[in-house]
């Protein structure tokens, strides 16, 4: 039995790939629940998407969901961001697919990557850069420097905005991943603990009881966890999709 | 002090960031409660930004918890 929490979050080849420069095309287990998860997403979009005037319950579902990213756009964006929608809509259910599935037993959360969560942060803060610069202009790097301040503060404030702006994608990235691990981490160390009482047999089989019933709860809160930090990664790429759009604030 | 020693001392301090994510997570909930219940009308509208905060406040903490991982993982 594998006694290592951490484990579970083992990078193991499924198959070899060409070394191209420095990239190593490699398919692993990772790259194999990212496209288990992305087929996922096909296959329920498009089980979804029957197009009937009167929605059945699949159908009403898949409507829902588009109405949820939708409203969330235009209410946190306003509706000139709607351009950006289906990048929203594709990160949200790609990002909950990987929490959902990486529930399962045996699936491997590819989201507990920092690898995966840096690419998905780094590259959502480099397209507002370039939108931002592609709509506005030079105009755009004002938004480091907000309007109507004593002359003073802005030797404080500028260096203030420009940190807060870099490190949107190392918070970006570390929170998805650190929600993953950790909950993950916990399960497993709450399982071992299970296992460990269910061995020494007699009374301590019987108190197994206690962390078995906590183990569920936990999974509850992973679920939801799981839900919440899709919807909040694709909150926050609206949130920074604003400095496209609202230069002046 | 032994460097091992020392190493798992070190973690054990840096998942007390916890503590303030978890005081501000309580924080967040409770005011958001007093709020709705004075005003249950716009307490929908309100969810949002209370989901926000919450992801905002627990990332915090588990910078914490990322840093231990970081410290247990490094090779003395």
């Amino acid at each position: 039995m594998a006694n290592d929490p951490m484990k579970q979050f083992e990078i193991k080849e499924i198959f070899n790939g060409p070394q191209i420069g420095p990239f190593d095309l490699t398919f692993t287990n990772s790259s194999l629940w990212m496209v288990i998860g992305a087929v996922a997403v096909i296959g329920f979009l498009s089980l979804t998407a029957r197009g009937k005037l009167v929605p059945g319950r699949l159908q009403s579902l898949g409507e829902l969901s588009y109405e949820f990213i939708a409203n969330m756009v235009k209410d946190t964006t306003g509706p000139e961001a709607m351009r950006f929608f289906p990048f929203v809509f594709t990160l949200f259910f790609f990002i909950l697919f990987a929490n959902i599935l990486g529930m399962n037993p045996y699936a491997f959360t590819t989201t507990s990557h920092l690898a995966v969560t840096v690419s998905l942060a780094v590259f959502t803060v480099v397209m507002v850069i370039v939108a931002g610069i592609w709509k506005n202009g030079f105009k755009w790097f004002k938004i480091f420097a907000p309007s109507g301040l004593p002359l003073p503060m802005y030797i404080l404030i500028i260096p203030i905005e420009i940190i807060s702006f870099l490190s949107r994608p190392i918070t970006l990235a570390v929170r998805l991943f650190a929600n993953m691990t950790a909950g993950h981490v916990m399960l497993k160390l709450f399982a071992i603990f299970i296992a460990f009482l269910v061995g020494q047999g007699g009374l301590m089989a019987g108190i197994a009881i206690v962390p078995i019933i906590g183990t569920l709860a936990i999974i509850a809160l992973e679920f939801l966890v799981a839900g919440l930090q899709a919807f909040v990664f694709a909150i926050l790429t609206c949130v920074y999709l604003n400095d496209v759009y609202h230069v002046d604030h | 002090m032994d460097a091992e020693a020392a190493k798992f001392i070190g973690a054990g301090i840096a998942g007390t960031a916890l503590i303030g994510a978890g005081i501000g997570i309580g924080s967040i909930f409770s005011n958001y409660l007093s709020g709705a219940l004075r005003n249950p009308s716009a307490a929908a509208s309100q969810r949002t930004n209370l989901l926000l905060g919450f992801a905002l406040c627990e990332a915090t903490g588990l910078f914490g918890f990322v840093l231990a991982i970081i410290i247990l993982n490094t090779p003395v």
